[in-house]
């Protein structure tokens, strides 16, 4: 298997193990855009021994916090993170499906009051049940495929 | 205490919860029916707040309120709807909630009522939202299975419209909590959503012919019109879940039939006369049970 092309980071953090494909929502997720200045290097569909293939985000010279980090279990439930300083990894730790979510996934109910003009974030409860399921908090309707709902 | 401040949706209660709304139920019959006078909410205003129309729901509140010597300040449909032109929801409740002591809320949007909770400084009772929950429904549909028939081991028909049908999903919800056999009579295109049969048991299709013999409860809903892309296939369906007194001829003697109101012709006025008939039982025991709910979210004690 050939190596992997991205270089190491000096300081930052590295999301490994992300579903192949799905590296864009999770910058998406950790609200990383066109105006960002962060230096994110990013790669899809990497071979990888466990997943068959998988993506991967770096983000240097930042250290995301974990409640932010923990919100990508919504899309890569597998997904790991690497804190790196110095080169060296320092913390290194797997993504925790929180059980609540604001914001992130907009309901699919457009008769919900979360999509209205009223002055109101999305909240969704959250499990594992085979795959990530989310239960809207105000109209109680469940999203499985949970991609095609991030915003 | 008040075992909850808000009454949202009845996935909120559990089993604990909705008999003691019951049995509470129960002592306010007698004031309910005007037969005792009671000042135990004396002072306390409630104010209905409804989006949209539902005339039932909202005089059964009133008079709840009002028999237990409390007042209602009333916000209609029409002044509602000028008012959601310039504002918000949530500007509206925090409003409201500094002017009454409990908020009954109807609203066309899903959520709306937990939304508005978060709002609020008083209690909201939700008293249907959109496609949504509408719990006091449910506890009186509960309520009347318990006075007219039993809550524990009986065989239930739910008839009609299942698809839609809010009234259905809940009471089905709440159903599983009691010992309960579960049939339902619906036209294919109306049935229960898949995600409803999820994990039930003792759930199971039928066809009202088969089981009429065998119910204690036939819980009977409407059909709508709109649902149907043309009006012969409407008639047909229509015509085919309609319940007349022949058909009560195969009938358990003590066999209730409930149905939510208002009928169109579901229900043909044959049977009202029978001692089948508990629908007008029923639109009267929502007044005891939301006296049961609104002392328990304003805290009062049965003097």
């Amino acid at each position: 298997m050939k190596q992997l092309t991205i270089s190491k980071i000096k300081e930052g953090t590295v999301i490994d193990h992300i579903n192949a494909g799905k590296a864009l929502l999770v910058l998406k997720i950790l609200g990383i855009h066109s105006n960002s200045t962060e230096t994110v290097s990013m790669a899809m569909n990497v071979p990888s021994k466990k997943m068959g293939k998988k993506d991967i985000v770096k983000v240097e010279g930042k250290f995301i916090n974990e409640e932010q980090l923990n919100k990508i279990a919504l899309i890569a439930p597998n997904a790991t993170i690497n804190l790196i300083k110095d080169y060296e990894i320092q913390k290194k730790f797997k993504v925790v499906l929180p059980e609540f979510i604001e914001g992130i996934i907009k309901c699919p109910n457009r008769n919900c009051i979360s999509n209205s003009d009223e002055p109101i974030t999305s909240k969704f409860r959250v499990w594992f049940d085979k795959n990530v399921v989310a239960q809207c908090y105000y109209c109680r309707r469940k999203v499985k495929e949970i991609s095609e709902y991030i915003y | 205490m008040s075992r909850f401040k808000h009454l949202i949706s009845i996935d909120d209660l559990d089993k604990e919860d909705i008999l003691f709304i019951l049995k509470k139920a129960e002592s306010f019959e007698s004031i309910a029916r005007g037969e005792i006078n009671s000042k135990m909410l004396e002072g306390k205003i409630l104010a209905n707040l409804f989006f949209e129309p539902s005339t039932r729901t909202r005089m059964s509140f009133e008079v709840a309120m009002k028999r237990l010597g409390g007042d209602v300040i009333n916000m209609t449909a029409q002044e509602a709807s000028s008012i959601a032109k310039g504002e918000t929801l949530a500007d509206t409740i925090k409003v409201v909630s500094k002017y009454a002591d409990v908020i009954v809320l109807r609203h066309p949007l899903e959520g709306a009522a937990r939304f508005a909770a978060e709002n609020s400084e008083v209690p909201i009772i939700n008293g249907g939202d959109g496609a949504g929950q509408h719990p006091t429904q449910t506890l009186l549909d509960l309520y009347t299975i318990m006075k007219e028939s039993s809550l524990d081991g009986i065989k239930i028909a739910l008839m009609g419209d299942l698809k839609y049908s809010r009234t259905v999903h809940s009471l089905i919800r709440a159903l599983t909590l009691f010992n309960t056999k579960i049939y339902l009579i619906s036209p294919d295109t109306l049935r229960l959503p898949e995600e409803f049969l999820e994990g039930l048991k003792n759930v199971e299709i039928a066809e009202l012919d088969d089981v009429i013999n065998e119910i204690d409860v036939l819980y009977v809903t409407r059909i709508q019109k709109e649902r149907f892309p043309d009006e012969e296939e409407y008639k047909k369906v229509a015509g085919s879940y309609k319940i007349d007194s022949e058909l009560l001829k195969k009938a358990k003697e003590n066999l209730i039939i409930m149905h939510p109101l208002p009928r169109i012709d579901e229900i043909d006025v044959s049977v009202d006369k029978t001692r089948h008939a508990k629908y007008f039982d029923q639109a009267f025991y929502g007044v005891p049970i939301r006296m049961a709910i609104l002392s328990e979210v304003l805290n009062g004690v049965i003097a």
